[in-house]
């Protein structure tokens, strides 16, 4: 599913990722964790194509299509999908607009036929319902004044339309209350399944209380340092991050 | 100083020039060496205009001669200046009443179908005791073409006056809005929408004078510059000594879509009384890269993203009209004009 290989990265003439490789096979979650500045946010802005960026060696692919090849909506059509830290507001362009136009677009892209408006609001409808969303919220320009707890929710709505291959969580505990996290992570185990891979990118442990992953990896100083078992995480939680920015 | 008066004596030196303040940004002495012969009469048919599904009744100008028309002031009523004879000049003038206690919603269209004309409109509008009047202004010029549009707007207290202007501009062009507010509880909204592409200009001024207490004016125009073109909006509002409780607001807002594209902007707020709530913000910049790679990472390609948050911005000034029909009609053009596919 994803295979990334060495992949070293920088921003202006600053080097960030010096060399990950990871692979995560379709059917699992992995989680990466590491302290402030590691690169996590890099990584996942690498990986789905923001500019500013630049890749200096090493591969990313998914499916084995070479993603670092492709445009960011081209990776979309592909199947992957970067959920936000900071979801942005759309003023004037209505949720299911925007749902529907990206939907449609990906679906071009893939040479299938789009999706008609009835059988679009139908599902929208049910998606909806399923995350305790508000219909009516959708009909209004997208995240425009929402809380941090409705943009994430409203993350993982527009993830369950447009049903990527491939999931790529940035933080998204960040800025969340209780509920709001349990109602997140539902959504998300909800499209855990043996075709998609999901990567948790997270600073706490917490998340990963709600969304269980089958490995989890350390990302410290563009390197990922340790890797393990779901144990790692509550290790992290005990000890700290210290160590392996001292080893990195 | 005015190009109908340059038309009408033929002195060039009668054109307002950069060197006028209020026409700095928009210099026709400069452009116009040489005007060109008065247009032809004209007799064929003419085309339907933009807003024929939806008005019952209208008054249609070609080639600056009044062709058609009663004089109808309510319901929703066509106002129509067509140019059909190419490089030749054009001079119309139109003056409309909106009786006390009626309602009018005036479809204005200014119908480009020749090329390189000059063209000179002017009207007089009156809005009666308690009426109101709802005025879309629909420009669709030749990219040649030099076009002058002003009207000057009188208002009884208590009138209702709404006025949507949106233009893809002309070689050179400027819509000119002029409005005596009695203050009264006459309630003004004057909006714009331009969006300019090759080296196209489009000069939106407004001047709205508040003579007594009691009156509101809201403003939003919001314009969207490519290529070489030349947004500029200038918008007075005049507080007179005495105007106590005017609530006046000013909005202007622009994108720009090149390096070589231009758009100035004036906003002035002149105010001689107290107790007076009056505010204008201006903002200048382009799309948001954010917005546009989130688009992008859901699937839209680039060019769909740009379109789609271009739109959404001049959407906001789209859905102030209040005339369904013709608030459609005007979503449609903005649609056309960024070549977005909703």
């Amino acid at each position: 599913m994803l295979k990334i290989q060495n992949l070293h990265a920088r921003v202006e003439d600053k080097p960030i990722l010096k060399g990950v490789t990871l692979d995560v096979p379709a059917g699992e979650v992995h989680a990466i964790m590491g302290p402030n500045g590691a690169g996590k946010s890099t990584l996942s802005y690498v990986l789905s194509g923001r500019g500013g960026y630049e890749v200096t060696e090493g591969s990313a692919s998914l499916n084995g299509d070479d993603l670092l090849a492709l445009e960011p909506n081209e990776r979309a059509a592909k199947g992957l999908f970067l959920s936000f830290q900071y979801p942005l507001e759309i003023p004037g362009v209505p949720a299911l607009t925007f749902i529907r136009t990206a939907l449609n677009a990906q679906r071009r892209a893939r040479g299938e036929d789009e999706v008609a408006a009835p059988a679009f609001l139908k599902l929208a409808k049910e998606k909806a319902a399923a995350l305790k969303i508000d219909f009516e919220m959708l009909k209004r320009g997208l995240n425009v004044g929402f809380s941090g707890g409705e943009k994430k929710r409203m993350e993982i709505f527009q993830m369950s339309m447009l049903s990527p291959k491939f999931l790529i969580l940035d933080e998204t505990d960040s800025g969340l209350d209780i509920d709001a996290l349990k109602i997140v992570s539902e959504g998300v185990n909800a499209l855990r399944s043996p075709e998609r891979g999901m990567l948790v990118i997270t600073h706490y442990q917490r998340l990963l209380d709600y969304i269980k992953p089958d490995k989890v990896h350390v990302l410290a100083a563009g390197r990922i340092v340790a890797s393990g078992g779901p144990e790692l995480a509550l290790q992290l939680e005990a000890e700290g991050y210290d160590k392996y920015v001292a080893a990195a | 100083m005015s190009l109908a008066s340059a038309l009408k004596t033929g002195d060039l030196t009668a054109l307002p020039s950069r060197r006028d303040e209020d026409w700095r940004w928009t210099d026709l002495r400069g452009l116009l060496r040489i005007l060109p012969p008065p247009a032809p009469a004209h007799d064929g048919d003419i085309p339907a205009g933009p807003f024929v599904e939806l008005t019952d009744a209208g008054t249609v100008f070609v080639n600056g001669r009044r062709v058609a028309g009663a004089d109808v002031s309510k319901g929703v009523v066509a106002l129509r200046f067509v140019a059909l004879a190419d490089k030749t000049s054009q001079a119309a003038s139109h003056a409309l009443v909106v009786k006390p206690g009626e309602t009018l919603v005036l479809l204005e269209s200014h119908e480009g179908r020749a090329g390189g004309y000059v063209s000179n409109v002017t009207l007089d509008i009156a809005v009666g005791e308690g009426a109101s009047l709802e005025r879309i202004i629909l420009v669709e010029d030749d990219a040649e073409a030099i076009n002058v549009v002003t009207a000057e707007i009188d208002l009884a207290p208590g009138a209702t006056y709404a006025q949507t202007v949106l233009t893809s501009g002309a070689r050179r062009q400027r819509i000119e809005t002029r409005v005596n507010h009695p203050g009264a509880h006459a309630q003004v909204r004057l909006d714009g929408v331009y969006i300019l592409g090759g080296q196209r200009h489009a000069d939106q001024t407004t001047v709205v004078t508040h003579a007594g207490v009691d009156g509101v004016t809201s403003q939003l125009t919001k314009g969207v510059a490519a290529d070489q073109a030349r947004g500029v909006f200038q918008g007075r509002i005049v507080v007179a000594q005495g105007a106590d409780q005017t609530d006046a607001r000013m909005g202007h807002h622009a994108l720009i879509l090149s390096d070589k594209a231009e758009v100035d902007a004036k906003p002035e707020l002149l105010i001689f009384a107290d107790d007076v709530s009056c505010a204008h913000g201006n903002t200048i910049g382009a799309l948001d890269d954010e917005a546009i790679f989130y688009a992008r990472q859901r699937g839209i390609p680039e060019a769909e993203a740009k379109a789609m948050l271009t739109v959404a911005f001049v959407g906001e000034v789209v859905e102030r009209i209040e005339h369904e029909g013709a608030r459609a009609i005007a979503a449609a053009w903005v649609a056309r004009k960024l070549g977005s596919p909703t």
